[in-house]
């Protein structure tokens, strides 16, 4: 019986410590080992790259890797607070720091890395640190109290995060970067000067080429002197790289690489065979890889190799895609061109802030590498094509450049698509590639892509236009086969004639009696330009199901019913008044991502008497049902928020009341942050408004939904009249010549010129529009009325809010709840319910 | 799926035309069943079950009405599959169907009738 158990021991409980232990209890290690985990920090494992985080979230907890604090596997030991002091080799013992001394079969060294602090005098006094812990972050923070400007040694990477943190520390902040731009490791020069101008839109000022050259003060700092002068600073982080902690190793004679770290073969062994390292402590064939990801598939080589399997580590993809204080940056492969006669080819907006880079092989036909800054969009697309050592990519399309130019000219994502070969996967949720779609468009047949979440749907849709026009085959662009035009041209039909009925509409210019297509959106029209009654005579037919009831339709044909609450603040009679109505009806609440609450499964009968109710208490109708502005989200602002610099709750809550109600070819949102820290996301929302010291700037196109877009700057530093006058005229030059639910975001893409045209057009007034789009939001202001209010005064247009027009008291059948989490759930019916032979009229 | 028939009755009233608004649909109550009655733009009323069979819930009366072609059909308000106001048939999904009834309209009065034979 030699079957005793082995031990491998585990030194330092980083990412890569822990991923290691994790890969060791998943994959059935601990069955022949038991594993002790040595951790220095006071906690488990947590999330270092999403450190600068710890500041918006409630507890060091939230990033945390291992919140359990212990492994399931009760063969996993971990010590926290507690480092190895001393390595035996020969016997094949560690000694903790607390004396305790314990016999290994196999080790592996994960102590990661330290922040390098250049010797740069009085680089030792009070208010200086390093960005590496949850304690660092702590004693900034601590510092930040009492100071007002911070300077950043490092503009890397991790340096323009330690700038981000002290931003969210509401300190004035400087980054000082020795090189002559930043992210020198992963950008070239203009794609670091495109990061400096976004970087500095957020109130950094960025130093580059500056060489510090000494830290000011008496003990406690009060500046930096670098060649060019002086900065004033009460915190200084040093970001000037890491270096790998290493100092284990070299005291029991384990092989260094000559730039530090631990030197490592394939298997990630040392010089010592029962001996292993990984993550930023080692250096695989010499070379020290300071990203997570190579450290996790270093971690699992190593299991794979104690499991007796055949892992090995042969280098990593240094490619990396973040999001730095709210810029996309992306840099993969051959970034810098260093492949011999590679070509780049580069695509530049300067006052877009957009940088894009392809780095292509002598001949064109393969990508090598690539730079993207502003728009990292086509990082997806082009990252799978990239060919590497072993790795011949995807061939590139013939003209590679449409990868990167925007949709404006001519190309963008969807043309990129185009320009694809057939072996990319258009359709992930069923791995449909665009060849299956070309063959199935040629055989006139059909393929399940689109058919699942409906995401690739715009994808698909360029793909197959594409292939009609290249047969000479005319793609119809109208809305439907009742009507051979597009929205913007029926739009502008129905204002030049002045029509109020659909009837009309399309005995003039369509045919058949229309369908789900067309009379929705003709009814949005005829609202955005008359501001009806969604439930007038004329239009109430051609609504769907949500405008036709005011409410939004649910699973089981119930309807949710969502009161406005603009900007998200609310009374609290105003919230009694939404918890007892709940309660009487017996809804199901929930808050909402737009800050309002939710009431769920009302019947359709029920609607009136709830918004009796509610209008009664003064709320009105929150358009959640309609193509419409929903909501303007809103941070605390000025009034409450330490950082705030303006009042994002009174401007979010004048927007709100200023569009409501507006129809528009999709739904709307629209966001107010306080301050650059982005706490109402505007930057996610189809109008986004960002307080600065100045006064307010204004983003355009973002969106949530299926294709997520970042909302890019329209104008900065605006006054709330000019803000809002370019408001008026974005949305309306939007709503006249969007197509049919179409976001803001493609929208603008889909213009000639994209955001430039836009910017054209709302900012410039360069085609005299302004004074009519203005004029046209004036109307739809000064028409607002409350939907709900004039339905419950309408007795024709309640009449249609009954179950059954011969038994209006009889609830459906159909309709049946159950319970969960103490409130109700719908139940579907796979078959129609019958009522009893006999109706129980006037039953409730 | 049996056949609903109910009552003994062979054609029930459920309201007079003029309460049915055109191109758009109403619920009645026949024969213990949720029945979508609908009003065409040409007066033509049409009856079909309620139950949206791919949306498993009884909606269907809500719907958009329009053409496809010289096809009458409704759009149902969940997932937008269309069904075939003379026969039930759905016009996305020839597998599928809803039940469709007998109509008549008299002296200005809509009267339902018995479950008309299986289209599909």
């Amino acid at each position: 019986m030699t079957h005793l158990r082995k031990t491998l021991v585990v030194v330092g409980h980083g990412m890569v410590g822990h991923r290691l232990v994790q890969a060791a209890v998943e994959r059935g290690l601990t069955e022949t080992y038991d594993v002790v985990v040595v951790g220095e920090e006071p906690r488990p494992a947590y999330d270092r790259v999403a450190l600068t985080s710890f500041f918006s979230v409630e507890s060091a907890d939230e990033l945390s890797l291992l919140p359990e604090g212990r492994y399931d596997d009760p063969r996993v030991r971990l010590v926290l607070g507690t480092s190895v002091t001393g390595l035996d080799r020969e016997t094949r013992k560690v000694v903790l720091s607390d004396g305790e001394v314990i016999g290994y079969d196999a080790l592996v060294l994960a102590t990661g890395a330290a922040p390098f602090v250049p010797p740069i005098e009085g680089r030792d006094q009070d208010g200086c640190f390093v960005y590496r812990t949850i304690e660092d972050l702590e004693a900034i923070r601590e510092a930040s109290a009492t100071a007002t400007r911070g300077v950043v040694i490092g503009g890397g990477l991790l340096g323009l995060e330690a700038a981000n943190a002290l931003v969210q520390l509401g300190l004035e902040t400087h980054v000082v970067e020795m090189a002559p731009r930043l992210m020198p490791v992963q950008l070239d020069q203009a794609a670091g000067s495109t990061l400096v101008r976004h970087i500095e839109k957020l109130g950094v000022t960025v130093h580059t080429g500056a060489a510090t050259t000494g830290i000011l003060g008496d003990g406690r700092v009060t500046g930096l002197e670098t060649a060019d002068g002086t900065i004033e600073a009460e915190i200084v982080v040093f970001s000037a790289g890491i270096r790998p902690r290493d100092q284990l190793a070299r005291d029991c004679g384990l092989d260094v690489a000559e730039r530090g770290g631990v030197l490592v073969d394939e298997q990630c062994r040392t010089s010592d065979e029962h001996v292993f390292a990984v993550g930023e402590c080692a250096a695989p064939g010499g070379t020290m890889y300071g990203l997570v990801a190579p450290g996790y598939a270093m971690a699992e080589v190593v299991v794979d190799v104690l499991l007796a399997g055949p892992g090995t580590f042969t280098g990593a993809d240094m490619s990396t895609k973040l999001k730095l204080l709210g810029v996309d940056v992306a840099s993969f492969g051959d970034a810098f061109a260093a492949t011999e006669g590679s070509l780049e080819l580069v695509f530049a907006d300067a006052v877009a802030g957009i940088y894009k880079k392809l780095v292509v092989s002598e001949d064109g036909t393969r990508l090598l590498g690539g730079i993207l800054v502003g728009d990292a969009s086509a990082y997806g697309i082009l990252r799978p094509m990239v060919a590497t050592g072993t790795n011949p990519g995807i061939a590139l399309p013939a003209n590679p450049e449409d990868l990167i130019l925007p949709a404006s000219r001519g190309a963008g994502t969807t043309a990129g698509v185009v320009g694809m070969p057939d072996e990319a996967v258009v359709c992930s949720c069923n791995n449909v590639c665009k060849g299956d779609v070309l063959a199935a468009a040629a055989d006139d047949a059909t393929t399940r892509a689109g058919s699942t979440c409906g995401s690739c749907k715009p994808m698909v849709k360029a793909l197959i236009e594409d292939f009609y026009a290249a047969q000479g085959r005319v793609v119809d662009k109208g809305l439907c086969e009742h009507f051979s035009l597009t929205r913007q041209e029926l739009f502008d039909l129905v204002a030049v004639h002045g029509y109020r009925r659909f009837d009309d509409i399309v005995e003039a210019h369509g045919k058949g009696r229309g369908c789900d297509v067309c009379k929705p959106a003709i009814a949005s029209i005829l609202a955005s330009q008359f501001n009806g009654h969604v439930l007038d005579h004329e239009t109430t037919a051609l609504q769907d199901t949500n405008d036709a009831f005011l409410a939004n339709i649910q699973r089981n044909g119930t309807y949710s019913v969502v009161p406005r609450i603009p900007g998200g603040e609310i009374t609290p009679e105003k919230l009694i008044v939404i918890g007892e109505v709940a309660r009487d009806f017996g809804l199901y609440t929930k808050i909402t991502g737009g800050q309002r609450i939710d009431l769920f499964g009302a019947r359709m009968e029920e609607l009136p008497a709830i918004w009796q109710r509610l209008v009664d208490a003064g709320f009105e109708s929150g358009h959640a049902y309609g193509k419409a502005l929903r909501t303007v989200k809103s941070c605390v602002g000025s009034t409450w928020c330490r950082y705030g610099v303006q009042d994002s709750v009174g401007l979010a809550i004048a927007l709100e009341l200023r569009y409501r109600g507006l129809r528009s070819p999709h739904k709307l949102k629209g966001g107010v942050s306080g301050c650059a820290r982005e706490c109402a996301e505007a930057r996610g929302k189809d109008f986004g408004v960002i307080a600065t010291e100045k006064g307010w700037n204004l983003y355009v196109g973002g969106n949530g939904g299926a294709t997520p877009a970042h909302a890019r700057l329209l104008a900065g530093d605006l006054d709330t009249e000019t803000l809002l006058r370019y408001l008026d005229r974005f949305l309306m030059y939007y709503i006249r010549t969007a197509d049919r639910l179409q976001r803001t975001a493609p929208w603008i893409d889909s213009l000639e010129g994209g955001l430039d045209r836009v910017r054209e057009v709302v900012v410039e007034d360069s085609l005299g529009l302004g004074a009519e789009l203005e004029d046209a939001m004036a109307r739809h202001v000064g028409s607002y009325f409350d939907e709900w209010k004039a339905t419950l005064e309408d007795p024709e247009k309640i009449a249609r809010f009954v179950s059954f027009v011969n038994a209006p008291g009889v609830p459906d059948p159909n309709i049946t709840f159950s319970t969960e989490r103490g409130q109700i759930k719908p139940e579907t019916s796979a078959e129609p319910v019958v009522l009893g032979p006999t109706i129980p009229v006037g039953a409730p | 799926m049996s056949t609903p028939r109910g009552g003994t009755e062979e054609w029930q009233p459920v309201c007079r035309i003029v309460e049915l608004e055109v191109e758009r649909g109403a619920t009645a109550l026949v024969h213990g069943q949720a029945v979508a009655i609908f009003r065409t733009h040409d007066d033509t009323v049409y009856a079909l079950g309620n139950h949206d069979p791919f949306a498993k819930a009884s909606v269907l009366a809500r719907g958009i009405v329009g053409t496809r072609g010289d096809v009458p059909f409704v759009a149902s308000p969940m997932h937008k599959h269309a069904f075939d106001l003379r026969t039930g048939r759905c016009l996305d999904d020839q597998h599928v169907s809803v039940p469709a009834y007998d109509v008549r309209v008299v002296e200005g009065v809509v009267l339902v009738g018995h479950r008309k034979p299986d289209a599909a």
